[in-house]
């Protein structure tokens, strides 16, 4: 691989950027420049000249960059998108990431192959980091329920805390549904008997 | 007819995708027996990409794209098809107060006339330079787009070059408002609704509808991949079926409120169902003091034959794509970008009698358009960046 490469990170994501960026640089690459903020972007590009341009697809610039291919005055050499034709699966694999290459000036794809590869496996990291948060957060929120509707069921029928979480558990087996969901009902019925 | 596969359609924000909003979210594709999945995406340059690779069944797209893709110009030859059109006209071109003084101030003639308009432009383009200061900056949403073309073709007339003379820059549509507040740009061309959102935030004044400087203009399509189309007939004629069907709908004034407020659901187009409902009464304030300028014309979905589309009009954007050096002139491009407009499919699906004759593009200036004599239209302009003849 080849350091002397220039590469640019779009991304808005201060985390994924990130770890795009480690990555790289893990890999070898000393030159990576991350653009969060996307006013100007074109200018921004031109006068960082990067090699390798990485963008997410939740970015609409994305259609400000397939400006670059347009012959035009500002353009100081033609830049030519990284996924041609025959990287039917280079394309896929990234689209799935979330994440589009292109490349700048005459470089040949296979020189940047890698990089691509390895933006994907991030890009793909990272989308799996987010889903097991997402996940413990709503298995705290549920904790948090659960909590709630036990303190409820403890006052108002003088149960222990043991015997108030089975009360909820035997509803919720008999009812077939989350101890979470049978949770909610009683703090929901609680506030309308208030 | 039912099936099993669930579909997935690819739509931007915007009024134009107001047939395909409305065929699924109302009912008319399920009447079908078809189970769509409708995506927004927040790119032009997604959309094509999922279409290509298949992400996507079909998608909202800006008619030149369906093109570009089809001839292969700037990306990935992919062959799309396109069997209905989803918008006819809709856009404007809107400026900052301060251009717009500028703009009348040098005007010589009434404003609302677009060759006054693009004569004052090359005043007041002529003035910055010599004062030295920096070319205007107009915005537009894609490189293949009406909006590209819209814009090139109307200040050209006037004596601009659109390449020498300003800038150019691509803008996603969300975008364009707030790039007019903090002055990055000084005018843009985009569709319903962002023109309106910009004169009620008191930013911009709409110079323009496009339907003042071309009075009938192809928009957006329904695109498919033309292998899924071969794959996928009855499919393909469910879907074009539904399409027409929503699209009466959303013609009959009576079902309007209805329409702006699928319309306006935080997953659709997410602007206000009364901003929404001046593009389809035709009424648009066009300049913050409360101005209101109408035109029945200033968007189609369906009305006047607009869902069919016209091959013509194909034509006509290819010829923009040859004037503007974004494609080599070829009989047989010509014929191939006419051929991605598929009126076979729309009549075969919705079985309708020969309608009249679609109407003329027309525009306020030059010779009228003959999709066979695309030599004649490019040699009857003076800027260009393709000479010929």
């Amino acid at each position: 691989m080849d350091p002397s490469f220039k590469i640019v990170i779009v991304d808005k994501n201060p985390i994924r950027a990130a770890i795009l960026e480690d990555g790289l640089r893990e890999a070898g690459h000393v030159q990576v420049v991350h653009i969060d903020e996307t006013s100007h972007l074109l200018q921004r590009i031109y006068t960082l000249d990067p090699d390798v341009i990485l963008i997410d697809l939740e970015n609409p610039s994305r259609d400000v960059l397939e400006q670059m291919f347009q012959m035009s005055r500002v353009v100081k050499r033609p830049i030519a998108m990284f996924v041609d034709q025959s990287d039917r699966a280079s394309i896929e694999a990234a689209v799935d990431a979330g994440v589009s290459a292109y490349i700048v000036g005459g470089l040949r794809k296979e020189r940047v192959q890698n990089i691509l590869d390895l933006c994907i496996s991030r890009f793909n990291a990272f989308s799996r980091l987010e889903g097991e948060l997402e996940k413990t957060r709503s298995q705290l929120e549920e904790r948090k329920v659960i909590d709630r509707a036990k303190g409820i069921l403890m006052k108002a029928k003088n149960l222990t805390e043991e015997n108030a979480y089975a009360l909820l558990r035997k509803t919720a087996m008999n009812e077939n549904k989350k101890i979470a969901e049978v949770a909610q009902a009683v703090i929901t019925a609680s506030e309308l008997f208030k | 007819m039912t099936t099993d596969k669930r579909l997935r359609i690819g739509f931007i924000p915007l009024c134009d995708a107001t047939a395909l909003i409305v065929a699924v979210d109302k009912g008319f594709t399920a009447a079908e027996g078809l189970d769509v999945d409708l995506v927004r995406e927040v790119s032009w340059a997604n959309i094509r990409d999922k279409l290509n690779i298949g992400l996507f069944d079909a998608a909202h797209l800006i008619a030149p794209i369906a093109i570009a893709s089809s001839l292969g110009l700037g990306h990935v030859k992919v062959p799309i098809v396109a069997p209905f059109s989803l918008g006819v006209n809709g856009n404007a071109i809107t400026v900052s107060p301060a251009l717009y003084a500028s703009i009348a101030a040098a005007a010589d003639g009434n404003i609302s006339d677009p060759l006054v308009t693009a004569k004052a432009l090359a005043k007041v383009v002529a003035t910055r330079k010599q004062r030295g200061q920096d070319p205007l900056t107009f915005g537009m949403t894609f490189p293949f787009s009406t909006h590209n073309y819209h814009l090139r073709f109307w200040m050209a007339a006037g004596g601009v070059d659109p390449d020498e003379d300003v800038r150019l820059v691509v803008l996603p549509p969300p975008y364009m408002v707030e790039s007019l507040a903090n002055r990055h740009v000084d005018a843009f061309c985009v569709g319903a609704p962002w023109n309106s959102v910009a004169v009620d935030l008191g930013i911009g004044f709409i110079l323009h509808f496009v339907s003042e400087i071309l009075p009938r203009a192809a928009e957006k399509v329904l695109g498919f991949r033309s292998r899924w189309v071969r794959e996928n007939p009855e499919l393909l004629a469910a879907l074009v079926r539904a399409h027409a069907k929503a699209a009466d709908f959303v013609e009959d004034p009576a079902n309007r409120d209805e329409v702006c407020n699928i319309l306006a659901a935080p997953n659709r187009i997410a602007v206000s169902a009364d901003v929404l409902r001046r593009t389809f009464d035709g009424k648009l304030k066009v300049s913050p003091d409360g101005a209101v300028r109408s035109d029945p014309n200033y968007l189609l979905v369906g009305r006047d034959g607009a869902g069919r589309p016209d091959p013509a009009q194909a034509a006509w954007l290819y010829a923009q794509m040859v004037r503007w050096g974004q494609a080599p002139f070829s009989d047989e491009m010509c014929r191939a970008a006419m051929a991605v407009f598929r009126p076979d499919l729309f009549d075969a699906a919705t079985e309708a009698a020969a309608g009249p004759a679609p109407g003329k593009i027309g525009a306020f200036t030059g010779p009228v358009f003959d999709p066979g004599d695309i030599a004649g239209h490019l040699a009857s302009w003076r800027i260009g960046r393709v000479p010929i003849g």
